[in-house]
């Protein structure tokens, strides 16, 4: 037990983060050099100011027609990836392993924060996980990795609340959050969850076709 | 959660429309020939906006709200955008290209006739995923592997045979514009239609069924031209018709020589700019994707549309209106000047210079719905008409809605939406006339030696 805490808690975090920060660099870089061989017009319509002014409009809530549509869904979607990148990054425990190994801290979450915000998390999870199997159109898109995928994202969170909590079984628990963050961190740049890294270039392609070259909002 | 309306329609297994030129196409394909021709265009084609495309989607179906199809059919998921890829692409890619013929029958249905590429779907999906152009490469595929529709090819090949879409002979072009030319010298004496004028400000294009069916439309372009006291001209030769179906039908090479047979003509007659009738596919074809085909980041000489062009005429003062059009109207926005150009707000300025009583349509402007017939659909004929009726009953709900508002007229300035909005109307029994925007313009300015 001992031994396996020590790997999931030395080495495959360094494994994890090479993998997370080496992945999205290789993505980017070898997508970059794909566009520049076969689709040469990415480089030539992107406009940094239509991209921007889509990426703007698609990343605040309800700043879309179809976010507006769909408030329950916009609501979730926005709580959900807000919590998931804040959570991580600005939970006092985590600040303080940091600052334990190499005596660099940023700001915390204030206490009684993380306790809800996990909650957010694991609802928006249970959520998403009910939406395919009850929207038809959602349910038809809907293959085994769509669950594995949201299982990967859950998994950090329900362990972090059960380690927090201290509950029976806290060892394992302790174990099974750090590997599962691992793993959900070494997946992004490699599955779908790589929509992290695309969005920026997706949104601001359209919204620079849509804007310097149609003369149309796309939101 | 949102409520979703159950379908009261059975999602069984849809019946396969058979098409004569998709089966003959399929009666030469061998297993081998399938993965070999879908690789190579995979290979080739499917660069870095096809694979973040691909791995970006999150399979969520927000994209769904956007597809008339969808909605049309009564929430059915089959029909969503990204359902539509599934069925098609994502499969395809899934097993590498080797797929049978049934599943290619399935694929050249759904890519050919149950998408107009209106690009509705990328206002709506929240990354942007250009699903249009994911379908258009399946469309390419099909195209290569010989199973494009047999009306639509039929279209495709008239414009190989004769650059123009309507197999139109040149003499008959000239016929056509002479023809015009006489008729339009009664009302307007001095009237012309220059043909062949070497250094006009404007050159003017229309698409194939204009000579061939509709030539009032150029009766009334050269009206509003004369009026204007502009100077324009048309060639004599191929490169008259702006039109593109080679463009939908994934045939890119031949979509090239038409686009710069035309451009090549306007400059040979070394015109100002080109300007468009009123035709919505031709515009995304001459303004967006044949130049780019051709190595042109813009148009080598510059594009204006009809309605750009009668609101730059409006604004100057070229035209003035005698008295505005009295019948309740209502306006189309058709997806590639709206959604592709942004000429939505231009149109509505000269709906309301010219008519009494302006009623809008909702959604309108770049979330207008398509009229069901763009992107090749209309031209896939009569054997698939039921089917793109059907596949637009928001549309009739839409104009039946704009109708007990009080709107009597449909303006739509495109051929496509022309076409499409007529069937629907016939096909719900929705009383209303439909007009060009240059019909309207025709019917109220004044007319010069004219009280």
């Amino acid at each position: 037990m001992y031994s396996l805490y020590y790997l999931v808690s030395g080495p495959l975090v360094w494994v994890s983060f090479a993998l997370f920060l080496g992945g999205i660099i290789y993505r980017i870089i070898s997508m970059a050099r794909l566009a520049r061989k076969k689709d040469i017009v990415v480089y030539e319509y992107m406009s940094p100011y239509y991209a921007l002014r889509s990426i703007l409009h698609w990343i605040v809530p309800f700043g879309s027609v179809n976010m507006r549509m769909k408030p329950v869904m916009t609501i979730v979607t926005f709580c959900f990836h807000l919590c998931l990148l804040a959570l991580p990054i600005f939970l006092f425990a985590h600040v303080m392993l940091v600052k334990e190994s190499w005596n660099v801290s940023w700001a915390t979450l204030p206490d009684g924060a993380a306790d809800p915000m996990t909650l957010i998390v694991i609802g928006a999870c249970v959520f998403f996980l009910v939406r395919r199997f009850v929207v038809p159109e959602a349910k038809f898109l809907t293959s085994p990795s769509d669950y594995l995928i949201l299982a990967m994202v859950a998994a950090p969170f329900i362990t972090g609340f059960w380690t927090y909590h201290q509950l029976p079984g806290l060892k394992a628990a302790a174990i099974l959050h750090m590997l599962s963050g691992e793993i959900m961190l070494a997946a992004i740049p490699f599955t779908r969850l790589s929509h992290m890294i695309f969005f920026p270039f997706t949104r601001g392609y359209t919204g620079s076709e849509f804007g310097a070259i149609r003369h149309a909002r796309d939101w | 959660m949102e409520a979703h309306p159950q379908s009261p329609v059975p999602q069984k297994e849809r019946k396969i429309i058979i098409d004569p030129g998709v089966e003959t196409g399929i009666a030469k394909l061998t297993p081998e020939k399938i993965q070999k021709t879908i690789k190579a265009v995979l290979d080739a084609e499917g660069g870095a906006r096809f694979k973040t495309y691909l791995e970006t989607c999150v399979h969520c179906g927000l994209c769904s709200d956007a597809c008339h199809y969808f909605l049309s059919h009564y929430r059915d998921p089959t029909f969503s955008p990204a359902g539509k890829l599934k069925q098609t692409l994502w499969e395809i890619v899934k097993k590498d290209g080797k797929v049978d013929v049934d599943f290619l029958r399935k694929a050249v249905e759904i890519a050919h006739s149950e998408c107009n590429m209106c690009r509705r779907c990328l206002m709506y999906c929240p990354f942007g995923i250009d699903i249009a152009y994911m379908l258009s490469l399946v469309r390419r595929m099909v195209h290569k592997l010989g199973l494009t529709p047999q009306n639509m090819q039929d279209t495709a090949h008239s414009h190989s045979a004769t650059y123009n879409q309507m197999w139109v002979k040149e003499d008959e072009w000239i016929d056509a514009l002479q023809w015009q030319e006489d008729e339009a010298r009664e009302e307007f004496p001095g009237l012309r239609i220059p043909i062949e004028k070497e250094g006009a400000d404007i050159f003017y294009s229309v698409i194939g069924p204009e000579p061939k069916f509709r030539a009032q439309l150029i009766y009334q372009a050269a009206a509003i031209m004369h009026t204007a006291g502009v100077s324009w001209t048309m060639p004599a030769t191929p490169g008259w018709d702006n039109s593109d179906m080679c463009m939908f039908t994934g045939d890119t090479e031949m979509m090239g020589r038409l686009k710069r047979v035309h451009f090549d003509t306007a400059m040979r007659l070394k015109a100002k700019r080109i300007v468009m009738g009123e035709c919505g596919h031709a515009f995304r074809s001459v303004y967006d994707v044949g130049n780019r085909w051709l190595g042109y980041k813009m148009p080598p000489i510059p594009v204006t549309h009809a309605v750009e062009f009668y609101h730059e005429l409006f604004e100057q003062g070229k035209i003035k209106v005698k008295s505005k059009f009295k019948k309740p109207v209502t306006f189309q926005d058709p997806c590639n000047i709206s959604r592709g150009r942004g000429l939505h707000e231009k149109a509505r300025e000269v709906v309301r210079a010219t008519c009494e009583t302006f009623i809008e349509m909702e959604p309108n402007r770049e979330h207008n719905y398509c009229c069901c017939a763009g992107g090749g659909v209309i031209n896939l004929g009569p054997p698939y008409k039921g089917k793109r009726v059907e596949g637009n009953r928001v549309k009739a709900d839409q104009l039946k809605a704009v109708k007990e508002k009080g709107a009597e007229v449909v303006i739509a300035p495109c051929h496509n939406c022309h076409g499409g909005v007529e069937d629907i109307l016939h096909g719900y029994g929705i009383q209303m006339e439909i007009k060009f925007l240059g019909d309207i313009i025709y019917e109220v300015m004044e007319k010069p030696g004219q009280e």
